[in-house]
């Protein structure tokens, strides 16, 4: 199973302030050990939410609102993929990460939807449906 | 009360990840100083044990591996005391095992620069678990339990066998490679060029029988994929310089990134040719690329088998609709196979690339010569393949009778269920005959 895992970002990260150079270190050997583990399929660092925009949708009508963002510990600043053998596996490989940020910092956990996880309730038409929805956002995003 | 119990669930569920976790590393190192894997497994159970025992009470500590470590470590110490008389060697082992423990806590942050030796270790045990001393199915069970940290009970299940075979074909596993003085080392020059083939072949057969189940009502076992990638991965950054384990990499990825397109809604399969192509997964697509770009970087000579497969898999990824494929690649990449492994499987895959790139009539003289060879009697993809062709080219009855005779000749429920609507399909007029029975 795979999960998305993301790194909150603080008041420093969305002044745009860069790691130091033993973090960048320390984050370095743990994307190495993720990798040797064969864990990690993906992973990137965000710019802070000031270089970013958000879309509001009502009914029909889209509105963009310019970064930066107020909610700060709602934000995302940095994501990997991870392919684990289960969430407890995810949460002990998070332990093992440094701390991302100078000071309190969060990583949140979240298990990516497969195909077979919409139970009986959703229909075929349906799955295959989403799943053409999902893929072609993915696609597009390329 | 309801806090202490909640409490130690919560710390045996982490154990568990702990274990998923650790348990290579721990077995491989184990392994090289006690020079027997099944001892090291028996002293890696006992660590696990003295967790379970300890961690509920004191919490679980920092470095959870070094503290499985250094307990296992103390156990084969005691152990080997109690046996000395038996054992001038073991008495060797336990005072170098002595000597590491003392520098580990002289120094802990020696930990950290033991990460090459670690890698090394698990090079050995994944050697070890694929000795050619071993049977095929020894290879697969040993390497998932060591390895991929998959319990007897999750292989049993994988592989559809009764857990005591699973339990016993490990225990003789160990009995043998004991018996043999099977040495832990990672082979080098030319032996590694022997013995490296052994190591993809468990780890391809793994991914293939999670991809193409060949027995049950399953088409597709995608954790039993999932297991033989991550040990890909493992492998791949294990031996960097090695274009076979990049390319056997690059296949399993760029393969597992049509698992979802491969199965219909209603679960029954869905052919290349027909897949919708916006249900491949692009992550894999590129990580498979990736791994075959690094593959064919360090191949001097030209690809081997592995990377070869895997180049014609991405020839596929990279055609975002059917009949962009390049078709005429594909068949050199099968000749380059075919002068390689002189399978007649691949044979037959070379001439349905001959048929796709030059038409259905040069495919079937191949299938047709590979027919009366007759080194793929029972093998129920040629009636499959020759039923194509021959439907391809207007014979269909010709056609109706390769499709039945395949779909006897398939162990796979689902697989034969698509034979025979096939065979329905070319028998034509909307009416289906009565499916053959078995």
């Amino acid at each position: 199973m795979r999960f998305m895992v993301m790194v909150k970002a603080t008041q420093s990260s969305e002044n745009g302030a860069m790691p130091d150079e033993a973090m960048l270190a320390a984050m370095g050997r743990f994307n190495e050990e993720l990798a040797q583990a064969g864990v990690m399929l993906a992973g990137e660092g965000l710019q802070p939410s000031s270089k970013g925009a958000r879309v509001r949708f009502d009914g029909a009508s889209r509105t963009v609102v310019d970064g930066p963002f107020a909610e700060t510990k709602e934000l995302v600043a940095g994501y990997w993929i991870w392919q684990c053998a289960s969430l407890d596996e995810a949460i002990e490989w998070v332990k093992r990460c440094p701390n991302p940020m100078p000071g309190e910092s969060e990583i949140e956990i979240r298990q990516i939807f497969e195909a077979e996880d919409f139970g009986e309730e959703f229909t075929p038409e349906l799955r295959e449906q989403e799943e053409r929805i999902r893929t072609q956002i993915e696609s597009e995003a390329r | 009360m309801a806090d202490a119990a909640s409490g130690a669930r919560e710390t045996r569920r982490t154990i568990d990840a702990v274990w998923r976790i650790e348990a290579p590393a721990l077995i491989a190192g184990l392994t090289r100083m006690v020079r027997d894997v099944g001892l090291a497994e028996d002293l890696a159970q006992d660590a696990l044990l003295a967790a379970l025992e300890t961690w509920p009470r004191s919490g679980v500590p920092d470095n959870p591996g070094a503290w499985l470590t250094t307990t296992a470590q103390r156990r084969a110490i005691d152990r080997f005391r109690r046996e000395a008389r038996l054992a001038e060697r073991h008495a060797q082992v336990a005072r170098e095992l002595e000597r590491e423990l003392a520098a580990a806590e002289a120094d802990p942050t020696a930990a950290a620069a033991t990460t090459a030796q670690t890698g090394d270790d698990l090079l050995g045990l994944i050697f070890m678990c694929c000795h050619p001393v071993l049977s095929i199915e020894a290879r697969v069970a040993l390497t998932l339990r060591l390895l991929g940290g998959l319990t007897s009970d999750e292989i049993a299940r994988a592989f559809l066998t009764p857990r005591a075979t699973v339990q016993q074909r490990i225990a003789r596993a160990k009995r043998t490679l004991s018996a043999a003085n099977v040495p832990f080392e990672v082979p080098a020059g030319e032996h590694l060029a022997e013995r490296l083939p052994a190591v993809l072949g468990v780890i391809y057969l793994v991914f293939n029988e999670g991809y193409s189940a060949t027995a049950g009502e399953d088409w597709v076992r995608p954790e039993l994929c999932e297991d033989a990638q991550r040990l890909g991965r493992v492998l791949a950054a294990l031996m960097p310089r090695e274009p076979e384990v990049h390319g056997l990499l690059a296949l399993m990825e760029l393969q597992a990134s049509r698992l979802r397109a491969r199965r219909g809604p209603d679960g029954t399969p869905v052919l290349l040719n027909d897949q919708d192509r916006s249900r491949w997964d692009l992550l894999l697509i590129g990580r498979g690329l990736k791994a075959l770009d690094r593959a064919e970087a360090l191949s001097d000579g030209g690809l081997g088998p592995y990377a070869l497969q895997a180049a014609i898999a991405a020839c596929h990824a990279r055609a975002r609709t059917p009949e962009q494929t390049d078709w005429e690649r594909i068949v050199a990449l099968y000749d380059a196979l075919a002068a390689l492994t002189r399978s007649p499987v691949v044979e037959l895959n070379r001439a349905v690339a001959v048929a796709m790139a030059f038409g259905p009539a040069a495919g079937l003289e191949l299938v047709d010569a590979l027919a009366e060879a007759r080194e793929l009697a029972g093998y129920h993809l040629l009636p499959s393949v020759r039923a194509d062709l021959l439907e391809r080219l207007g014979r269909r009855e010709e056609a109706y009778v390769e499709l039945t005779r395949a779909a006897g000749l398939t162990a796979n429920e689902r697989e034969r269920a698509l034979l025979l609507e096939r065979a329905a399909g070319v028998a034509g007029g909307g009416t289906a005959p009565p499916p053959r029975a078995r």
